[in-house]
């Protein structure tokens, strides 16, 4: 095993992916000369040259539709978005044309399509370059999405998304860059679509995403203090989402906390508390509760932008009123 | 005189025939309510299609948008398998999926189509870059409307083929009508091309209802394209016979502006001058005509009777697993 940082274990990812297969590029704004805005590319143009690394120009549109027509072609494209806000701008050749250009043309391509953006707020980044708009995306069928919380699954996740031939939205968090983890020093793969159980526990299943497993993991042990054992469920792929580990949990705690940074409403905690209701209510001993964003956008004014970020003393609140 | 072989100008003139039969049967077609969605008519257009795609290798590519109706077929999509899409039936290219809208025949080189103007556009820049990446002479085409040209995508595909010099060729095919919209009310230049002058590629204005003077263009295009010299944009004025699509009512056009459009006919056009070169004979336009119908008609029948989809292949082709959609 070794210890690498969040970051590094997207750039080793990219590495051994574009290393591995010729079809592999990647593509996106400020990522060769600019090793991405978060460092994510470091090293990556010097080490394969302008032909695999292409730095575009700000426009978001003409770079993701072109992923689409390379894609047809036969290549693997990764664009890299800088920051999930600004898929905004480039909406129409994800949703409408690399979504569903394998459905619409009957089957005749597949999209083998990785899309990179950071998400999360804590930077006093504001509105534009902070937001966590998950949801929209895991409402569209044809793309996946994956959020990783921890460098060992950033690396195997990433990989995977790579490999796989469908559009896969991966979403990694700017403010836990920094992190460091534990990965094996030799390859691996974490299989899209799988759960992981970060904590094991009892009384209540706290499923939490991305940065907010870190949130619910330091909820866990002040928790476990005064006696009461959650278990954290991180999804980490949100679509296709493992609802059978989510309720597997519930049935064994008979109780259930969704925590996410998105704003609460309308959120994916609103699909997995409603699939939960739907296929498992006899198993519930309490009402389900949620922990997310309140709805409004992301302030940039620091009191603001912290009070605005789902915290580890909000899911211990949202514990006790379920717990006893 | 015309300068080509007397064999490309009948391979032409049979390809507008053919285009303007199955077009007119199509149009029946959706009159009788067997189309699902809309049609949207490709009359008057048909030289712009006859003239670019004859030069292509059916390794290139083409996309188009919602009134790329003859493209794909001179392209080499199967009349029979065409008719069958635009019905929604399982013999399509795309499963019926496509439908009018998005056809494709990848085996052919049409790669798409898409009813979302400027995006599409963004398609055939990857395609061209795909082509380059590998190191082939494969040429993409993508063809559109002057309409689509007020859209962002398009002037970023611009911009960015340009500066990556992909072998791209921008077909605009400028009818004068972005919908119900005229240029005039949209648009501050008179041509297209000349936007290519923003984003330093070439741009070229041809008569789009001159078959002859399409082919011409298209033809150096191509070759300078194929060459390595980079993205040109090619812009063939023409007209839009019919409304945005079969049944509009036009209330925001002119009768007069209407029937006037009819004298542009490509296909006419092009017929009387190959007459008058002694190229046709009346005899050869009624051979010629005979045989058209006869493939027009087998296709529309193949296409009527084509089975539709089952309702649960609905989850086929989600995602490139099978069944994981539901």
């Amino acid at each position: 095993m070794k210890e690498i940082r969040y970051v590094r274990a997207i750039t080793e990812a990219l590495d051994e992916e574009i290393a591995r297969d010729e079809k592999v590029f990647l593509i996106g704004e400020d990522i060769g000369r600019g090793e991405g805005i978060f460092n994510t590319h470091r090293g990556l143009l010097a080490k394969y040259g302008d032909k695999r690394v292409k730095d575009t120009p700000i426009s978001e549109s003409a770079f993701m539709g072109l992923a689409l027509g390379a894609a047809m072609a036969g290549l693997r494209p990764v664009v890299d978005i800088l920051f999930m806000d600004f898929l905004t701008v480039c909406m129409d050749p994800l949703i409408n044309h690399i979504a569903k250009a394998r459905y619409m043309f009957g089957g005749q391509y597949t999209m083998p399509i990785t899309i990179t953006a950071s998400t999360g707020a804590g930077l006093g980044a504001g509105p534009h370059h902070s937001q966590c708009l998950e949801a929209w995306f895991a409402h569209i069928p044809g793309l996946k999405v994956v959020m990783p919380s921890t460098p060992y699954d950033v690396k195997g996740l990433l990989k995977s998304a790579i490999r796989d031939d469908n559009p896969v939205l991966f979403l990694y968090d700017k403010t836990i860059i920094a992190v460091k983890g534990e990965i094996p020093e030799e390859e691996y793969l974490v299989p899209l679509g799988k759960a992981d159980i970060k904590r094991e526990g009892t009384d209540v299943t706290v499923v939490a995403v991305s940065k907010m497993v870190t949130q619910a993991l330091m909820a866990a042990d002040k928790l476990a203090a005064e006696g009461i054992s959650i278990e954290v469920i991180d999804p980490r792929t949100i679509s296709p989402l493992d609802m059978e580990t989510i309720i597997s949990s519930v049935k064994k705690t008979s109780k259930l906390v969704i925590v996410h940074e998105a704003v609460k409403k309308f959120g994916i905690g609103a699909e997995i508390a409603a699939t939960v209701v739907e296929e498992a209510m006899d198993y519930l001993d309490a009402p389900i509760k949620r922990v997310g964003a309140p709805f409004t956008p992301v302030p940039i004014s620091p009191p603001e932008e912290k009070a605005y970020i789902p915290s580890a003393d909000q899911i211990i609140e949202a514990v006790k009123e379920i717990a006893s | 005189m015309s300068s080509l072989s007397r064999e490309k100008l009948l391979e032409m003139f049979t390809w507008l025939l053919r285009l303007r039969r199955m077009e007119e049967k199509c149009i029946e077609l959706a009159l009788s309510g067997m189309v699902p969605g809309w049609l949207h008519s490709y009359l008057g257009q048909e030289a712009v299609s006859v003239g670019v795609v004859l030069h292509l290798r059916r390794e290139d590519y083409i996309t188009g948008t919602h009134r790329s109706r003859g493209h794909d077929l001179v392209k080499g999509v199967d009349l029979k398998r065409y008719v069958a899409e635009i019905l929604g039936r399982k013999d399509g290219p795309c499963f019926g999926r496509g439908g009018e809208m998005h056809l494709a025949d990848k085996e052919v080189g049409a790669m798409g189509a898409s009813g979302i103007v400027g995006g599409i556009v963004s398609t055939a820049v990857g395609l061209g870059f795909a082509a380059k990446y590998k190191g082939e002479d494969r040429v993409s085409v993508t063809f559109f409307g002057d309409g689509a040209s007020n859209q962002g995508t398009f002037h970023e595909c611009l911009n960015l083929a340009t500066v990556w010099k992909l072998p791209v060729l921008f077909v605009c095919e400028n009818n004068g009508w972005a919908e119900f919209s005229p240029q005039g009310k949209v648009m501050c230049v008179e041509n297209v091309a000349a936007r290519a002058a923003a984003y330093g590629l070439p741009g070229i204005t041809v008569d789009g209802d001159d078959v002859e003077a399409v082919y011409q263009a298209a033809g150096e295009a191509i070759a300078r394209i194929r060459h390595g010299d980079g993205p040109i944009l090619l812009e063939c004025k023409t007209h839009r016979w019919l409304g945005h699509y079969v049944g509009d009512p036009q209330k925001y056009r002119m009768p007069q502006e209407v029937e006037g459009v009819r004298q542009f006919d490509p296909l006419m056009r092009f017929e009387s001058k190959l007459l008058k070169e002694g190229i046709l004979t009346e005899e050869m336009i009624r051979e010629t005509g005979e045989k058209v119908r006869h493939e027009v008609n087998e296709a529309i029948e193949f296409g009527k009777n084509s089975p539709f989809p089952e309702p649960q292949d609905m989850f086929k082709f989600v995602y490139a697993e099978e069944g994981a959609a539901k």
